[in-house]
């Protein structure tokens, strides 16, 4: 698979509550909840980083998984977030804003 | 239960305000005649200092953030208000009469990433419409509002507030809402002015009609299960709260005054005098309100529907003790299952059918029952 950069979507709403972050596309109105390992994902997804990269970095070694199962796991939920425009996929660079004031 | 209840639960249990609800202004170009508010600026917050409260609104964790007034278009700043909000991640909400709303302002909304618009239309008919707003012409430009807002692809939500004066126009309204491809909310809600004239309860509509409403299924679907004696209350009831209001809401007027919620006038604080997490945290007065469980109310624990009313401590409030009843959802109760309610005992209700004034906006339901949710996230994803 080529290399994918995420970004997050600009029509998403966005809070930490907790240890979770809700997200909820305001054009359809799906809502999701985010798990720790999703979260960093999340607050990663800053459109320049590759999701390899976020995977190899952020989540591997943070929460002690495989590459290979993590990147699975990270593939499948970027799939899922942007078939709802909450996540933002490109093969090159995407050019975003890299704070995430939903989780200030 | 749904994705999002359990983040209400979640939020609960943290102490935090997962919604807020924020009027920009009480300036109005309509002089609706149900109105509670007057409708002149006694010092309205700046932009900047809104920027500010947003800011702390999100740092304390509101996710949920309805705009109104007033009329929210009577702010020149709006749409920087909405971009600030939008900015911070907020789902906003805004709620409007659209008198103001052209094809351009529906595409900065739709630009802006704003989630919902209500707009509120009172009958199918010019004629009624434009008497209750007493604007000529409001009917035709809601609608037209409407249908740029539709066009841009935003969600809109028609809200009808029913009265004695535009009932018998309900399911028209009703279908004009499905023809313009709105969502459509009942609303019977009609409250004391802010200064206390209660002269405007005379236009709530009497009991008998809101006994037919509650008894179409097209309004609140299965009616058996609706109007449905209520079950003996547990003991998860009698500890339970009334409401949302103070516990995971609130709201803020436009200057700056913080309240448990838009229909509990119980001043808490001032956001140009304190934080807002402080007062959140510390007032007195919310701490008060969320100390009341159901058990602590003394009419309303020996009541029957204890456990199934829509008792409104705000409207409680108004009528003077927050933890009494609130006569009106008293008499709902009562006329949605035909079974007299404690307090209606107690005053020595031999029979005759009350006036029922007031129903849970059905709008408020509305996070809790429209979009997909998923659960994988929140259960395991990645």
């Amino acid at each position: 698979m080529a290399e994918r950069y995420i970004a997050r979507g600009l029509e998403v709403a966005a809070r930490m509550l907790g240890d979770e972050m809700m997200v909820m596309s305001t054009t359809d109105s799906t809502f999701f909840t985010l798990n720790a390992v999703a979260t960093v994902i999340w607050e990663a997804a800053d459109g320049r980083t590759p999701l390899s990269e976020i995977v190899a970095i952020k989540i591997c070694k943070e929460f002690d998984v495989d590459q290979e199962r993590a990147q699975r796991g990270a593939d499948r939920f970027v799939d899922e977030l942007s078939q709802h425009g909450i996540l933002l996929v490109s093969e090159h660079p995407l050019v975003q804003s890299s704070t995430s004031p939903e989780s200030r | 239960m749904t994705l999002l209840s359990e983040m209400n639960q979640k939020a609960l249990d943290l102490g935090v305000p997962l919604s807020a609800h924020l009027d920009l202004t009480y300036r109005c170009n309509e002089r609706c005649v149900h109105c509670y508010l007057d409708h002149d600026d006694h010092g309205e917050m700046t932009t900047a200092e809104i920027a500010d409260l947003l800011v702390q609104l999100a740092d304390a964790g509101v996710f949920f953030l309805s705009l109104s007034g007033g009329e929210v278009f009577m702010r020149r700043d709006l749409f920087e208000i909405i971009e600030k909000a939008r900015q911070l991640r907020f789902n906003v909400k805004v709620k409007t009469n659209g008198v103001m709303i052209g094809k351009g302002e529906a595409a900065r909304l739709r630009r802006l990433g704003v989630e919902q618009i209500q707009i509120s239309v009172y009958s199918h008919r010019p004629e009624v419409h434009d008497a209750i707003t007493k604007l000529p012409g409001s009917l035709a430009r809601t609608i037209r509002a409407i249908r740029f807002l539709k066009s841009e692809g935003l969600k809109v939500s028609v809200s009808n507030v029913v009265m004695n004066a535009n009932l018998a126009d309900q399911s028209g309204v009703m279908m004009l809402a499905r023809e313009l491809g709105a969502e459509y909310t009942l609303d019977p809600t009609i409250t004391p002015k802010l200064d206390g004239d209660r002269s405007i309860l005379a236009l709530r509509i009497p009991g008998a009609e809101l006994r037919q409403i509650f008894h179409n299924p097209e309004l609140v679907g299965n009616v058996e299960e609706f109007c449905a004696a209520p079950p003996p209350p547990g003991e998860e009831i009698m500890e339970g709260f009334a409401c949302s209001a103070g516990h995971t809401a609130c709201y803020i007027s436009p200057y700056g005054d913080v309240f448990p919620c838009v229909q509990f006038p119980l001043p808490s604080g001032n956001v140009r005098r304190q934080r807002f997490l402080d007062i959140w945290r510390h007032s007195p007065q919310l701490r008060e309100v969320r100390s009341i469980r159901a058990k602590d109310l003394p009419t309303c624990s020996t009541c029957a529907h204890v456990g199934t009313c829509t008792r409104c401590p705000g409207l409680a409030y108004m009528e003077g003790n927050m933890r009494g009843p609130s006569t009106a959802d008293c008499e709902k109760s009562f006329l949605r299952t035909g079974i007299a309610s404690a307090n209606m005992l107690a005053r020595g209700y031999t029979g005759a059918a009350g006036t029922l004034i007031q129903i849970q906006p059905l709008a408020d339901l509305s996070y809790l029952g429209t979009g997909q949710e998923s659960g994988f996230l929140a259960a395991g994803g990645v």
